[in-house]
């Protein structure tokens, strides 16, 4: 393994800026990974590849990415001015649309389709002159905490492979935390960014709605998804952030202003007394109770930690919190019902003739949409259509949007106490694979509990690594929320304690991580989903 | 297999019709109302759109801000309330020629609701139409059934889909029920659809082409056994894309309820398709979804916010009314009812404005239009504008007339020139030598060789019937091939034989 | 109780256009029935006075200049497409033959 891989995004940029290495180098160095523990063939077709291994990409598209890297080892090399991030490479949730490579939303429905134009964030991608990686695994139309609602096979968390990486976005998660990729770009509608971030040991940054454009984006749920930043450390998100974050005329929910400062913000804070007088508030809906015990055990530690850096503990209340699930699953099923109604075989992706009787195109739709989805995009079709259709809207979607305005000002009314608000990200660590798939679809759902409300509000959330819970050894996550359009706030906070905890630690969380390519080794494949 | 009808007179002894009307109005703008693909008419199929008009997996909306100006414009010249605050809605339903399988509309806050407009039939009769809402929306792309003897949608084997139109801008205008017109519903069917194309045509919103889809009508129709007030069961009849069609549908579906409900059965709520070829309706397509579309916020867009400012600067640039600019210039002209109406009906009234404004009295640019240029319209069967003469092609030809320089006959020949693109009346008449031949040396030459040629007329004159003089003024005429003032010839003569006029 | 029946999923399939077989009818109405009743008391969570907030960060008026951006050709257009004739999308008979 070359040890480029371990390099923060900032680190890799020292480096290039210094000509001590190329980006050549370094994106090799990153697929050479992938190839070692992905279970890829790079830039294959093949999906039956991926199943030994973690499977965090779909699709690799080395060829592109090496080609990019040599152009930008040749510009800087003329002594050309490049962007900061430029020669980094850096992998795509398969969720955002990239013309000449796949986009698959890791949906049947998708497999093998083309977007004829790129996403904005991945114009801004390509302008920053970051080599692109590959596209990453989710959930099917990001619609699970566990990456195993993929039509293309679970991705594993490189810290135990017999369990979730969290989802939606556990292949941008892994990706980032087994060193593929050093950075990634997830999308979050109800946790799907910093879930995973949780659950693997890395940093996950959930921006204020409308920081980052949607545009190119495959919508789940409009007024809640959000791209974000998926790294090992919170400069690095930062740095993504500020690449990829800032108005966009094709989003008219794209918020009109300056991006950043960012990274100068997690530099700030990661200095000694960067989090003197921070007023934090403990939530007290989203403490303790039905959480795991080594999650508590980490959270609290981390609490003490801010207090002895100077901040001070409140305790706030959010009480319309206990009603974000429900509002969260209304409005999400309700917009998912609309935004996946044009996914029916007539423009694009897979078209399904039906097996018996007559081939009208009512017909075909219905078959195509049978076909396309998985058990989890019908479920939540199927439940936002009930909760859209006459005589149920009051009481359902129109109830949810009200809780929605009771959240906001909850938050609102937490944030005249405190700067940020802290709790853990998820109730639990990684469970494993399979454990919440059967049965009780509810059973998946509250581990967003946390989650969710910053989505309802629209406020900025960043998850960091708190340490490994001491029951099963697996990485817990702790959450800050800041009010909206303050993520510098989220960077200047989440690189304080990220720098307490690392002090601590004597090394990043990542260092504790076992070997992947022994771990892989070592695994029983064929025994596991 | 058509249906049972009433006649329209029995119809109307039994029953009260109540009507409504949703009429779509695409709009003119240079972009569709959501992405900036070309709002245009016609094109290769599939070239204009956009990722967004084709509903691609992670595309956007955003609002065409001059689609939003001409709903809030439409909706002052309507008399309707202008909406502080309206969203966008999505109407789900799934159908081949939607992109997204829901249609970009606003449900309950459009942006004008609450108006009124004074519909006048031919006779002067007036009713007022109220207008529940105007809202924006968005069109829908192009289906050709494939397959069929008839192109219809029925027993097509397949149906091909152009987008091209998929997004084009639409302001829906909805009627409130419209009770009493009685016997009249036709006609006032036909005048509200005609007052609201005139309407957005006056604002410079749309090409109002109906033969284009430009404003599209939905008539509804129920019926109400007389001396009842509660609504019967209604249909909307769709693809009624002429005022004469709209016309003749209201009154069919009349005279099809009547029949139905005169034989005890029930109508069935429907949407029903006009056939222009046969002049009957049928049921439509069964609309699978009709019963819950679903409506919801878009959730991609933010809502629209007005204030006095930006309505009151929209109704600034309103232009004067179609109905008051009629009174206005029925009052200059002091054209009578039938003349001003004649006018109206060829569609004159544009060019007579401008003529009268470019110095002409409104008799002469009245004779012009509704005359010479009207009767050349109607051989070429085009629109009088699209003759290529105008005002001041009227305008110079009356001059010329005027200076005696050319005589009628003649003056309708150089607009044939000027027609034919030659130049302006004036150029024609000196390129083509056609003034008339006031030089009264070469008169008399022309007047001698006549005499000479016709002593025994030259005799009766001088004997006093001064009326034969026509014979030689004619044989003049002949010879100068017309451009001689005829006038002035028939005083030449009787001053040559030495009589008194 | 939820008042989600077998016949309830069949009609929303049918609304969302997705063919289902008896067997996942069934699964999907008991499954839906739980969710729907965790989620059922967002109604009883808020009052007529609460007024319904449908995008997260207030924005308003966003309008885009009326100018021609750059379009697909054909062939993108229709590069995605399951069937195609004439340079146009090719569907199935909207009509049952009758």
């Amino acid at each position: 393994m070359n040890e480029l891989i371990k390099l923060s995004a900032a680190e890799l940029v020292e480096k290039l800026k210094s000509s001590e290495i190329s980006s050549v180098e370094i994106t090799q160095a990153h697929l050479d990974r992938i190839e070692a523990t992905d279970g890829q063939t790079l830039d294959s077709a093949d999906r039956s590849a991926g199943k030994d291994g973690l499977n965090a990409f779909l699709h690799t598209s080395a060829q592109q990415a090496l080609q990019v890297a040599e152009e930008v080892d040749r510009a800087r090399a003329a002594g050309e001015e490049l962007p900061e991030l430029a020669g980094v490479p850096i992998a795509i949730k398969d969720l955002i649309v990239t013309k000449g490579q796949p986009t698959t939303a890791a949906s049947r429905m998708l497999e093998g389709w083309m977007s004829p134009y790129d996403g904005t964030v991945t114009q801004k991608v390509r302008a920053a002159r970051m080599p692109i990686l590959g596209k990453t695994n989710l959930d099917e139309f990001a619609m699970g905490s566990s990456t195993e609602h993929s039509a293309f096979g679970v991705t594993r968390n490189p810290w135990a492979l017999d369990r979730i990486p969290g989802g939606s976005g556990g292949g941008s998660a892994v990706a980032v935390s087994a060193f593929q990729a050093p950075l990634a770009l997830g999308t979050d509608t109800g946790g799907s960014i910093r879930q995973p971030a949780a659950v693997t040991g890395s940093v996950g940054v959930k921006p204020t709605y409308g920081s980052i454009s949607r545009y190119g984006v495959i919508a789940m749920a409009s007024s809640l998804d959000q791209v974000g930043p998926c790294t090992r450390t919170v400069l690095d998100a930062a740095l993504l952030h500020e690449v990829v974050g800032g108005y966009d005329p094709k989003d008219s929910t794209s918020l009109n202003e300056p991006v950043g400062p960012y990274a100068a913000q997690a530099r700030e804070g990661a200095t000694e007394g960067g989090l003197k007088g921070l007023r934090v508030g403990i939530i007290k809906e989203l403490n303790g109770d039905g959480f795991q015990a080594g999650v508590n055990a980490r959270f609290n530690e981390s609490i003490d930690l801010l207090k002895s850096a100077g901040a001070e503990i409140v305790e706030v209340s959010l009480p319309s919190v206990k009603e974000a699930l429900g509002a969260y699953y209304l409005i999400m099923s309700s917009e998912v019902s609309s935004n996946l109604a044009k996914y029916d075989g007539v423009r694009f992706g897979l078209r399904k003739l039906p097996e018996e009787g007559p081939v009208t195109i009512e017909r075909v739709m219905s078959a195509t949409r049978a076909a396309g989805f998985g058990d989890e995009a019908k479920r939540r079709i199927i439940l936002g259509t009930y909760a859209l259709s006459a005589g149920y809207y009051d009481a359902y979607y129109g109830s949810a949007q009200k809780v929605r305005t009771l959240i906001q000002r909850d938050y609102a009314a937490a944030f005249e106490k405190c700067d940020v608000l802290v709790s853990p990200t998820a109730p639990t660590t990684a469970y494993k694979l399979g454990e919440k798939t059967e049965g009780d679809p509810m059973a998946m759902y509250l581990g967003d509990i946390a989650t969710v409300p910053t989505n309802l509000a629209g406020v900025p959330s960043i998850s960091i690594p708190a340490g490994l819970a001491d029951e099963d050894g697996l990485p817990v996550g702790i959450q800050f929320t800041a009010p909206a359009h303050e993520d510098a706030r989220l960077y200047r906070v989440g690189a304080g304690l990220e720098a307490l905890l690392n002090n601590k630690w004597g090394a990043p969380l990542w260092a504790q991580m076992p070997d992947t390519e022994s771990l892989i080794r070592d695994f029983d494949f064929g025994g596991a989903k | 297999m058509s249906e049972e009808i009433l006649s329209f007179e029995e119809a109307m002894e039994k029953y009260d019709p109540v009507l409504g009307f949703e009429v779509h109005v695409e709009l003119n703008t240079k972009t569709k109302m959501f992405d900036d693909a070309p709002n245009e008419f016609g094109d290769t199929p599939n070239t204009n759109i956009t990722p967004v008009s084709l509903g691609l997996p992670g595309v956007l909306p955003v609002v065409n801000g001059k689609a939003v100006e001409s709903a809030i414009k439409l909706g002052l010249a309507l008399g309707c309330d202008i909406a502080e605050v309206s969203h966008f809605a999505r109407k789900n339903y799934f159908y081949p020629d939607t992109p997204k399988n829901f249609q970009t509309s606003q449900f309950d806050e459009p942006i004008a609701e609450n108006g009124s407009i004074d519909i006048e039939l031919e006779d002067g009769t007036v009713f007022t139409v109220d207008i529940e809402r105007a809202h924006m929306e968005e069109d829908a792309g192009k289906l050709n059934h494939m397959g069929g003897s008839t192109g219809r949608i029925q027993g097509a084997e397949f149906s091909l889909v152009d987008y091209n139109r998929a997004g084009v801008p639409l302001i829906e205008i909805v009627t409130r029920p419209i009770v009493g017109a009685g016997e009249r519903a036709p006609e006032l069917a036909r005048a509200y659809v005609a007052a609201i194309r005139e309407i957005v045509k006056n604002l410079g919103i749309s090409d109002a082409k109906m033969e284009r889809g430009n404003v599209r009508c939905d008539a509804n129709v129920s019926l109400m056994p007389k001396g009842t007030t509660e609504f019967g069961t209604r249909t909307e009849t769709k693809n009624v894309n002429s005022l004469r069609s709209v016309e003749r549908a209201v009154r069919y579906e009349i005279q099809r309820h009547a029949a139905v409900l005169d034989s005890g059965q029930k109508i069935v709520q429907e949407t029903r398709m006009w056939h222009e070829d046969t002049r009957e309706t049928t049921a439509g397509r069964p609309k699978s979804d009709a019963d819950d579309y679903r409506y919801f916020p878009e959730p991609d867009l933010v809502p629209v916010v007005t204030d006095s400012e930006w309505i009151e600067r929209l109704r600034a640039e309103l232009p004067e009314p179609p109905a008051e600019r009629r009174r206005r210039l029925k009052a200059d002209w002091g054209y009578s009812d039938e003349e001003f109406r004649d006018v109206v009906n060829a569609g004159a009234m544009d060019a007579i404005e401008e003529t009268v404004a470019a110095g002409a009295s409104p008799a002469v640019a009245r004779k012009w239009w509704m005359g010479e240029i009207a009767r050349i319209a109607k051989v070429r069967e085009v629109d009088l504008a699209e003759t290529g003469a105008t005002a001041q092609t009227v305008v110079e030809l009356n001059q010329l007339i005027e200076q005696k320089k050319i005589n009628d006959k003649i003056a309708r020949q150089v607009l044939e020139f000027v027609i034919a693109g030659e130049g302006s009346p004036a150029e024609i008449v000196e390129k083509r030598n056609l003034a008339v031949v006031s030089d009264d040396g070469a008169l008399t030459a022309a007047i001698d060789d006549a005499l000479a040629a016709m002593p025994d007329v030259a005799d009766k004159i001088r004997g006093g019937k001064v009326q034969a003089a026509g014979a030689i003024v004619g044989q003049v005429m002949k010879a100068t091939r017309g451009q001689a003032d005829a006038g002035r010839v028939r005083e030449l003569i009787l001053e040559k034989l030495g009589v008194e006029g | 109780m939820s008042d989600i029946t077998r016949e309830t999923v069949a009609h929303l399939a049918e609304l969302a256009h997705i063919e289902m077989t008896d067997a996942e009818l069934e699964a999907l109405a008991s499954e839906l029935g739980v969710i729907v009743e965790s989620v059922a008391s967002v109604s009883n969570a808020v009052s007529d006075d609460i007024p319904a907030t449908s995008h997260p960060i207030p924005l308003k008026n966003v309008f885009r200049e009326d100018v021609v951006g750059e379009t697909l050709t054909a062939e993108e257009a229709l590069s995605g497409a399951p069937d195609e004739a004439d340079g146009k999308f090719k569907v199935p008979a909207i009509l049952e033959e009758s």
